[in-house]
């Protein structure tokens, strides 16, 4: 909220500069966003008056005007301005002024005429966002004023920010009220006089949600001028507040609302059919709001209505059948009360934010309604002329809003914020802020004021005390922690050993969004289309991944087009599997993706080093993870088809036979649409499968192992897990490791068959094994591969 | 017999001439050997008279082992002249970069977030997690936060057409784990959140830190010194922390937390908007229908609240200026958080 200084001082000694006022309100829970001056900085503009504007000898557009200051010889400016004309008084910039935008005035000749300075706009002093001429100054305004005294121009503009608690504080008064708290006082409200009732009629009002509207203060104003401007002071008010001028009769409501918090609306009187009824809407009904905008009404909105329909959305705007207009000459003030349950969110709903639904739904006093109509007469009476009617209020003193007191135990005051205060100083504070304050037994009871919605319970006026006895007087206490040992299960993922692990062998982690481009996962997932976002942000950005890899790809190629030959990433996080029902599985993940040389770049490496990283090099990174577990031997790779991966370089990840993630190289045809020099090889795992086994010792031979070498030629389509499933099934126990240190294709070999070197370690727990007993072994491993496999020895 | 003094001197040159091991084993054969000079010598002694023969025999040996002896000694000399020439030729250049794969390296949020919770966990917290798609009860009701609250228009939340979300805060991990463990309890929860916002200084994922202390006496003052306890050991340094009053449903009294910017020390600068401080995080103490949401009794039982955007925490430790840096996955970005436990 914008809050010039000069209008907070009419409501509210303020003893502080405007700096200080900001520093305090926002230890007391208002934080000062910005404090700036009612206009950008200039100089060397003063008050001045036209004496006479003659047109320029050389130019239609042009007025040659002799101007005074006041004191001094009359000067002779040139200006160009539609409404120069003589006996207006205005701002002049002498030679020498430097405007906003460091414009810097000097001697000028136009068109051959002598200019010594210029007449100036509202726009060009930096207080108008447009002017269609130079500024008009009230008759009265002092020559050779300086223009920035004359419209206290210096004044500070602070802009406050006030929680959503706080519908009490979005006004000049609500803020006054704090001000005079924080000066230990609760405020003395300035009357509000209002005017003497120029006739006696009112307009009918019914309020037939009485619970929703229980006051409703109206009152007819006839032969208003509406076409003129609201006078200068006004329209700067205003405008230092952030509202724009529109015409006097719209002027004085925000005006209104500004000052006392009370949102108002005026009605074309004319336009108004018969009496008002404040009421829910009907199914259907519709509205055409001021702004141009048709609505259709639900039916827990609260309309106001005439004979005719609706004509104002309750509390948020109201019709464009009823609106004022430059021509209006009657009017219909309307000042209620309409209860935040009945407003709240439904200004969202129809895609609106008001100054009016903003205060309604936080709270309105429930009993200024009056006071805003007798000021908005106050206000508008001397700038629009009129005769006001008797200020009229509809009410309904059944639902009229109450304010229970509330109790304060002494003792948990102090317990909740770890410090005693002193009990006239609590007691103070309360009173300070406007409250009724009791003593109880053990404490206090206190009645908050009718502006006040955020206090119900006895943490509300905890804080309240806290706050204007300032969270600084609270000290800093350490805790007397308490000794609490949960259990740490063992078999959990190591989630910091994975990532540590990663990045020891050359992985470097990212951090890519959750949500993803639908048709980079569509092209990359086939069946599985995601949960989608009723809101996205964008389009790219509005399916829930169901992979880490969509955002890894992306990240992968962004790095590629930053000239990354290599890159490794991955990434820890949620992947979210639609489940029956349109709901998702939420799934911790860990995934990766490596893409370009094997190695980095270095001298000294063999071909074979240089080559782009395969399917194995990213499989020796997941069985480092794998050792992590303490249970490698449990993880198995399963030849299978993904259609994001190379049919024939793909594997489905087992541990202990259940599917946990996959391994495999991008398919080649999605390398090329991705634009990737080299398709990157990729991996994803289910985190929670990653959970450690708990070690546990097993007892070690003495005796010596023996080694045993041999090449068995076998179809290519036996893996190799296929041939050491065999070789452990006919060596029982005995097997104490199988090596591969060679797989050979090519000459010497039939088509489609390849050789595999093994090396069978055997060792028994209890004796030496003797060669008979190594012999007999690799008998029956040969010939059960003979059998099963149709494998051939080589020799 | 010829001059043994004149042999073994001739024999002695000879060895010191050698320059090859293989030389100086010829010359070993050539005088020592079955057939050496020397040998020969001894078996001439037969030709001596008796009584002349211990004393020539003695002369002999004498001269044989002063010449196994210089042998042995130019063997040592030549193998390690051989040594240091092998050794000369294998020198290498030690600036020539090591062999093998480069660092990783984690995320600098990672980084952030393994240093908070240790912190934490030092202090006694403990590290809880919650599901990042959640529902109305837990992201907002349970935290006082009722539909049409004006406090929800703050949060712009991602939406599932079923009317389940994104979690826009951590706070719903407090709700779970009071339902869950129930009281005392001190927690910390860190994770990722979400909110429909894009530009220099928000993202739309984004990572928060939750705290949360649920005791019988837990008071302001704990909450004070907790959180100015870990901002200072966050960043290792001493700062300055201030509370002022602020509004969060969840929580009453609360605070917003401001700690003294830790580019100018609090003299003002453009981070901190010439204000000397920065604003780290919000706190309050558990609101009371917070805590019966979650099943605590709030007459028995009092406690504290904390949130803090960890993408922050990280900004201000490694100097990062626009947040969005930390989602480009920029390599050349990454590569500079390398250093482990920073």
């Amino acid at each position: 909220m914008r809050v010039p200084y000069t209008w907070l001082g009419e409501w509210v000694k303020v003893p502080w500069r405007a700096q200080e006022l900001g520093a305090r309100l926002t230890m007391a829970g208002f934080e000062l966003e910005s404090l700036e001056p009612a206009a950008p900085p200039f100089t060397g503009v003063v008050v001045a008056e036209i004496l006479s504007a003659e047109r320029h000898p050389q130019a239609d557009k042009l007025k040659v005007c002799r101007v005074s200051r006041g004191s001094g010889a009359p000067l002779q400016i040139v200006c160009g301005a539609p409404n120069a004309r003589p006996g207006l008084k205005s701002a002049l910039a002498v030679v020498g002024a430097k405007l906003p935008d460091d414009v810097v005035i000097a001697a000028a000749q136009l068109r051959g005429v002598e200019s010594r300075g210029m007449l100036a706009s509202a726009r060009e002093l930096g207080i108008a966002e447009s002017a269609d001429g130079i500024l008009e100054l009230p008759a009265d305004a002092p020559l050779g004023k300086p223009l920035r005294d004359y419209l206290a121009l210096d004044e500070a503009v602070l802009t406050v920010n006030v929680t959503p608690n706080r519908g009490d504080a979005m006004s000049i008064l609500g803020l006054a009220r704090e001000v005079s708290a924080l000066r230990g006082r609760a405020l003395e409200v300035r009357a509000v006089g209002g005017v003497a009732a120029a006739h006696k009629e009112h307009f009918p009002v019914q309020l037939s949600a009485a619970a929703a509207c229980p006051a409703f203060a109206g009152c007819i104003v006839r032969g208003v001028d509406n076409r003129a401007a609201a006078p200068l002071w006004m329209r700067e008010r205003l405008r230092r507040a952030g509202v724009r001028s529109i015409s006097p009769v719209v002027d004085v409501t925000n005006y209104v609302m500004l000052e006392l918090g009370q949102p108002m609306h005026a009605y074309d009187l004319k336009r108004l059919e018969r009496g008002i009824k404040v009421r829910l809407a009907q199914r259907g009904e519709r509205l055409r709001l001021l702004d141009g905008r048709d609505i259709e009404a639900d039916r827990d909105m609260l309309l106001i209505t005439d004979a005719r329909g609706p004509i104002g959305l309750a509390g948020i705007m109201g019709g464009e059948r009823t609106a004022v207009s430059p021509e209006t000459e009657e009017i219909f003030f309307e000042s209620a009360y309409f209860s935040p349950a009945a407003i709240l969110g439904r200004a969202r709903r129809v895609g609106l934010t008001t100054d009016a639904s903003q205060r309604f739904e936080r709270g309105v006093d429930p009993t200024g309604q009056a006071r805003a109509i007798r000021r908005a007469l106050e206000l508008l009476l001397p700038i629009a002329g009129g005769r006001a009617g008797p200020v009229h209020v509809a009410q309904s003193a059944a639902h009229r809003v109450k304010r229970p007191a509330v109790s304060l135990r002494a003792g948990q005051l102090n317990r909740l914020l770890g410090v005693a205060l002193p009990a006239r100083e609590v007691s103070a504070a309360l009173s300070a802020l406007g409250m009724k304050v009791k003593a109880a037994k053990g404490g206090w009871r206190a009645t908050p004021p009718a502006q006040r919605f955020d206090i119900a319970i006895e943490a509300d006026l905890i804080e309240e005390v806290s706050r204007i006895v300032g969270y600084d007087r609270i000290p800093e206490r350490d805790a007397a922690s308490p000794q609490l040992f949960r259990r740490l299960p063992a078999e959990q993922p190591p989630e910091d050993a994975l990532l540590e692990a990663l990045a020891s062998r050359g992985y470097q982690e990212a951090v890519t969004f959750a949500f993803v481009d639908p048709s980079l996962q569509q092209r990359l997932f086939r069946s599985s289309a995601g949960l989608s976002l009723a809101n996205p942000l964008s389009a790219d950005l509005s399916v829930m991944r169901v992979s880490l890899w969509p955002g890894l790809l992306k990240a992968a190629r962004d790095n590629e087009r930053r000239q990354q030959q290599r890159v490794r990433l991955f990434e820890q996080g949620a992947r979210f599997e639609p489940a029956a029902g349109g709901s998702a599985r939420e799934i911790a993940t860990l995934a990766g993706l490596a893409s370009g040389a094997r190695l980095p770049e270095q001298w000294g490496l063999s071909k074979a080093e240089r080559a782009p990283v395969d399917f194995y090099d990213v499989k020796n990174d997941l069985e480092a993870l794998f050792a992590l577990t303490g249970a490698p031997a449990a993880f198995s790779f399963l030849t299978d088809t993904h259609p994001a991966l190379h049919p024939g370089r793909s594997a489905r990840v087992l541990r202990d036979g259940t599917r946990i993630g996959w391994l495999g190289e991008l398919h080649p045809g999605l390398a090329k649409e991705l634009d990737f020099t080299y398709g990157p090889v990729l991996f994803e795992l289910d985190l929670s499968a990653l959970a450690v086994k708990r070690a546990v010792h097993q007892e070690l031979s003495r005796f010596p192992q023996v080694r045993r070498d041999l090449a068995v030629v076998v179809d290519e389509s036996v893996t190799l897990s296929r041939l050491a499933e065999r070789v452990t099934l006919s060596t029982a126990s005995l097997l104490r490791g199988l090596r591969v240190f060679d797989v050979y294709r090519g000459p010497g070999l039939e088509p489609g068959r390849k050789s595999v070197a093994l090396g069978l370690i055997f060792q028994d727990i209890s004796r030496t094994l003797t060669d008979d007993d190594v012999e007999r072994l690799m008998a029956s491993v040969v010939s059960d591969l003979r059998e099963s496999l149709n494998a051939r020895i080589r020799e | 017999m010829t001059d043994l003094t004149a042999l073994t001197g001739q024999a002695l040159a000879e060895v010191a001439a050698c320059e090859a091991l293989a030389a100086l084993e010829e010359a070993r054969v050539r005088w020592l050997g079955k057939k050496g000079a020397l040998t020969e010598q001894l078996k001439s002694l037969g030709a001596l008279p008796a009584h002349e023969r211990p004393a020539a025999g003695a002369r002999i040996n004498e001269a044989k082992a002063k010449l196994q002896a210089a042998i042995e000694a130019r063997r040592t000399a030549l193998e390690r002249m051989q040594l240091e020439h092998e050794l000369a030729e294998r020198r290498i250049d030690v600036t020539l970069p090591g062999r093998g794969e480069e660092a990783g390296g984690l995320h600098p949020l990672t980084r952030a977030r393994q240093r908070i919770e240790t912190l934490f966990r030092r202090a006694g917290f403990e590290v809880a997690s919650g599901p990042e798609i959640e529902d109305d009860f837990h992201n907002f009701e349970a935290l006082n936060i009722p539909p049409d609250h004006p406090a929800r228009a703050l949060h712009d939340t991602f939406y599932f057409p079923d009317g389940r979300l994104l979690r826009t805060h951590t706070s719903p991990v407090q709700i779970r784990s009071l339902l869950t463990h129930g009281a005392p309890i001190a927690l910390i929860a860190p994770g990722r959140v979400y909110r429909r916002d894009s530009d220099m200084t928000h993202a739309p994922m984004f990572h928060q830190l939750e705290g949360l202390v649920v005791d019988e006496n837990v008071s302001f003052a704990h909450m004070k010194a907790a959180l100015h306890g870990f901002l200072q050991a966050f960043f290792e340094r001493d700062l300055a922390m201030r509370l002022r009053p602020s509004y969060f449903p969840f929580t009453e009294p609360s605070a917003e937390v401001d700690m003294s910017c830790v580019f100018c020390n609090g003299k003002g600068c453009r981070t901190c908007k010439q204000t000397g401080w920065l604003e780290i995080s919000g706190c309050g103490m558990v609101h009371p229908n917070v805590l019966e949401a979650s099943g605590v009794d709030p007459e028995r039982y009092t406690g504290y609240a904390f949130g803090a955007g960890i993408d922050r925490l990280a900004m201000l430790r490694y100097g990062v200026n626009d947040l969005r840096l930390f989602f480009e996955n920029d390599l050349r970005f990454l590569r500079q958080f390398q250093a482990a436990f920073a």
